[in-house]
């Protein structure tokens, strides 16, 4: 809000009594109501209030569920199926709820490609980018924790799984695994403490993410030209502009996540998790939700438990110094002949590593018969993995910092109006 | 597996595709026959399907009958028998715990109780708003009773296994005799559908290894195993198809109220979506 | 905002939009409240059968129904009689005893044991009048139930409960 004026009058008297005590209607009007928009957003940029929209949901269903789930290893999967048969619409309530963590990673995967390939995350928006970064690590804790309260097969192993790579850090790393789990195994204690910050993260995110639209107020949003606002030429206000069209995305978005609710309920999910957890046996192939996939198989891409671990957290720590790593000027890759078929390349790469976190480190991807031993050759999804992996961190460690100085941008319009104009 | 991994499968086909790698996907760990449904299909199976109660009715009966012997339904009270959908719904008894089929069901169960005056274990009638009851005290009573294994509770069964129904359906009608080749214990019992590996057990081409694994269950089911009262043919299929209907039903019972809802709320979104674009259009005019 | 030709057919769509909005709010609003009405299975235990023949002359027996105190008491003669012939027209919540028990049963009185003032249990045999005294705030009922003193403005509730046999009753 540095450069854009106040424009809110204050126009019966309770609202001039509030204005000069707590401007709260100024702060809506002015971030809601009058913010000039850049007019040629599209709709990749409509996935921030429809983010907004799955955190409310999430919320909501999630408080609600608290007052029938009950966080104790024997009763949770029977409170669960209770919520499921016998709480009045409990089956849309958790159905909604489980399915709605689904439906935030997609719109926040969504979200975070298209900063990446408008430049969102180029100065001086660096600070708006990694809060966003942070929000996306609490969603991955959250929606991890939440995962285990069903108190399924796979949430149970999933949790053993996930605690136990705490396990890897040397010299202290088996107490801390302790002191996390709260005993020696995955049991009662890990439930509820889970249960306890299941619940509290959200509200963290819910403060993180005022924040983030706080930073996005201060330096204005970007926009597919990623050229900044120049003049009011180039802006609409915010209502009607984008809340109609915010809107409009919002409403098929909720189709489709309708869809998934009502006729599909169960296919993002495991079947599995409807075997109550039992910790003297392991399910035969122990996957974590699909949007970890892309994780899990660099995770399991290395050999070694150690460098697997950190080659992980690794992944998700790049991300965070995106902003110093890119040393182009231009921001959309719009105006980056180059630079766009690496994204390209490394939309597929994410959702390639998500297909080879799904599969058996040991099937083949193709094969090409056997050697002397018996032993398959030819490409195996661990070696992928590898492959895919080595392109993910080169992507960010290479190819960013080398691409930005080496390639020639195409020219970019004079402003936001301009490009408007040419596009008719 | 999931319609998720499927189609991040068929992207990431795409992309193998691009890179020249398109290949077939090869499982080295896990073979098994894809499960079917019986040949006149799943009533309840699409957008629009709905339980044939029928066939719950029928099928609560196989489970009774055979099923029951070994295996708990712990999470089924009586009263789910009589709720909207279920096998012995009656509009005229909009509480289910009025039914009288229901009452009547229950009443042939002992339920174990607390007597008040001597503290002593006893027994009483049941009543629709007890639970199923289970043929095994407890998981060790379960498991010294059948060989070591415990017969899994069938409550969300049709949840809990991949393929749901037709699983369940393939499963009690796939059990076959063993191939030559294939080392099998006593308490073994075949059965191509089951997720498992038998290469360890296989002594012939190990490119060859039979689909399928092992159950510690024997066949359940066969022909005339349970008579119907609606004179439906008393064939393996048929008990089988039945049974997976009613564990099915018992797994989601919800599932038509479910899709029903599901129309409401989605042509209602739909609508909304057209009347917004209209608005959306409006607001815009000239702006673009 | 830009020109428009008709302004009632604009004003009209998107007096639509947000009343389809708003329509749908209302809706989602259903299943987020009603959860918390009792649940299928709660409901289903709300009816417990019970036999009167485990209750003595003079005693009475409290059962757990609904998650409240259910006082079964048996009363003797000199209660029955106190309990008829009061001058209820008088009392604070006039109800005579024959509208509290079943015809024929005069002596079994079956009690929400849940005091009318604020909820607490109130005890048995104490007071003036025979039948219950509540610790909370001193309100004293009759061998009927019935509220003679005290700041509780109703009667013990007497639940829907019908006789089965003699001596079974139903109750809910």
């Amino acid at each position: 809000m540095s450069e854009h004026k106040s424009t809110y009058e204050p126009k019966t008297g309770i609202e001039k009594w509030l204005d000069a005590r707590l401007p709260i209607i100024r702060l809506g009007y002015d971030s809601f109501i009058d913010y000039p928009t850049p007019k040629n957003l599209n709709y990749w940029w409509t996935f921030g209030g429809i983010l907004s929209l799955c955190l409310g949901i999430q919320i909501i269903t999630g408080v609600i569920l608290a007052m029938h789930y009950v966080a104790s290893a024997d009763l949770a999967f029977n409170s669960v199926e209770r919520i499921m048969r016998d709480v009045n619409y409990g089956w849309l309530i958790r159905y909604t709820h489980a399915n709605g963590a689904s439906m935030f990673f997609f719109a926040v995967y969504i979200h975070m490609f298209r900063g990446l390939y408008y430049g969102s995350y180029k100065a001086p928006r660096e600070v708006l980018w990694l809060l966003g970064c942070v929000i996306y690590f609490l969603m991955i804790a959250t929606a991890f924790m939440g995962y285990v309260l069903p108190w399924g097969q796979m949430s149970y192993y999933g949790a053993v799984v996930i605690t136990n790579l705490i396990g890897a850090i040397p010299v202290v790393g088996p107490s801390i695994l302790t002191w996390l789990q709260g005993g020696f195994s995955v049991d009662q204690p890990t439930l509820n403490r889970f249960f306890s910050l299941h619940y509290l993260l959200p509200f963290v995110i819910a403060g993180v993410t005022v924040l983030h639209v706080w930073a996005l107020h201060v330096t204005g949003q970007n926009n597919p030209t990623g050229v900044e606002i120049k003049s009011k030429e180039d802006t609409v206000p915010f209502t009607p502009y984008a809340t109609i069209k915010d809107g409009l995305a919002m409403i098929l978005f909720l189709v489709m996540f309708a869809v998934f609710v009502f006729f599909a309920p169960d296919a993002l999910g495991h079947a599995d998790n409807y075997v109550p957890a039992n910790p003297l046996q392991t399910p035969n192939h122990i996957v974590p939700e699909w949007y970890m996939l892309p994780f899990y198989a660099i995770l399991r891409a290395v050999p070694n438990k150690l460098a697997g671990v950190l080659l992980m957290f690794g992944a998700i720590a790049v991300i965070f110094a995106l902003p110093w790593l890119d040393t182009s000027k231009v921001r959309s890759m719009r105006y980056r002949p180059v630079m766009r078929w690496f994204f390209v390349l490394f939309v597929i790469t994410c959702v390639a590593l998500g297909w080879c976190g799904a599969q058996l480190p040991t099937d083949m991807v193709f094969s090409m018969g056997e050697d002397a031993q018996g032993n398959p050759i030819g490409l195996s999804v661990v070696l992928l993995s590898q492959l895919l992996a080595a392109y993910y961190f080169a992507f960010f460690l290479i190819i960013m910092p080398w691409i930005g100085l080496k390639e020639d941008p195409l020219p970019l319009p004079a402003s936001i109006s301009e490009a408007v104009l040419a596009k008719h | 597996m999931s319609i998720l991994t499927k189609s991040l499968k068929a992207v990431a086909g795409a992309a193998l595709a691009v890179s020249l790698m398109a290949a077939p996907h090869v499982n080295a760990a896990e073979n098994f026959k894809e499960p079917e449904a019986p040949k006149e299909g799943f009533s309840f199976e699409g957008p629009f399907g709905t339980f044939d109660q029928a066939q719950l009715q029928r099928g609560y009966k196989v489970y009774r009958e055979v099923c029951s012997a070994c295996h708990s339904m712990k999470l089924l009270s009586f009263r789910n028998l009589a709720q909207k959908d279920g096998p012995f719904y009656d509009p005229k008894y909009k509480n289910p715990n009025d039914n009288p089929i229901v009452k009547q069901i229950a009443s042939e169960y002992d339920i174990p109780e607390i007597d008040p005056d001597t503290g002593d274990e006893a027994t009483r009638k049941g009543t629709p708003s007890d639970r199923f009851v289970s043929p095994f005290k407890n998981d060790e009573a379960a498991k010294a009773s059948n060989g070591g294994a415990i017969p899994p509770d069938l409550s969300v069964m049709a949840k809990a296994r991949e393929g749901g129904a037709r699983y369940i359906y393939s499963i009690l009608t796939g059990f076959r005799a063993p191939p030559a080749g294939l080392t099998i214990a006593d308490t073994q019992h075949y059965n191509p559908y089951v997720h498992g590996s038998l290469a360890t057990q296989w002594k012939g081409d190990p490119h060859k290894v039979p689909l399928g694994g092992v159950l510690a269950m024997p066949p359940p089911l066969a022909d005339g195993r349970v008579t119907f009262d609606d004179g439906r043919a008393s064939t393996l299929s048929n008990e089988a198809a039945d049974v997976a209907a009613f564990l099915e039903w018992a797994s989601d019972p919800h599932a038509i109220e479910r899709k029903q809802t599901g129309f409401a709320v989605i042509i209602y979104l739909l609508l909304m979506a057209g009347v917004t674009y209209i608005a959306y259009r409006k607001v815009w005019k000239g702006k673009h | 905002m830009g020109e428009y030709k008709d302004p009632n057919r604009r004003d009209f769509i998107y007096i639509a939009a947000g009343a389809g909005a708003a329509g749908a709010a209302a809706m989602a609003a259903i299943p987020l409240i009603g959860q918390m009405n009792p649940a299928a299975d709660t409901l289903a235990l709300a009816s417990i059968e019970y036999d009167l023949s485990k209750v003595a002359e003079g005693q009475q027996v409290v059962v757990k129904w609904r998650g409240k105190p259910l006082f079964v008491r048996y009363r003797t003669p000199k209660e029955i009689k106190e309990a008829q012939d009061a001058d209820w027209k008088t009392f604070r919540d006039p109800q005579p005893d024959s509208d509290r028990v079943k015809k024929g049963h005069e002596q079994y009185l079956i009690l929400v044991g849940v005091c009318t003032h604020l909820g607490c249990v109130p005890n048995f045999g104490a007071g003036e009048y025979g039948g219950w005294f509540c610790p909370c705030h001193g309100s004293q009922y009759d061998t009927s139930g019935r509220i003679r003193q005290g700041p509780a403005p109703k009667n013990l509730e007497v639940p829907d409960y019908t006789f089965l046999s003699d001596t079974k009753i139903k109750v809910g």
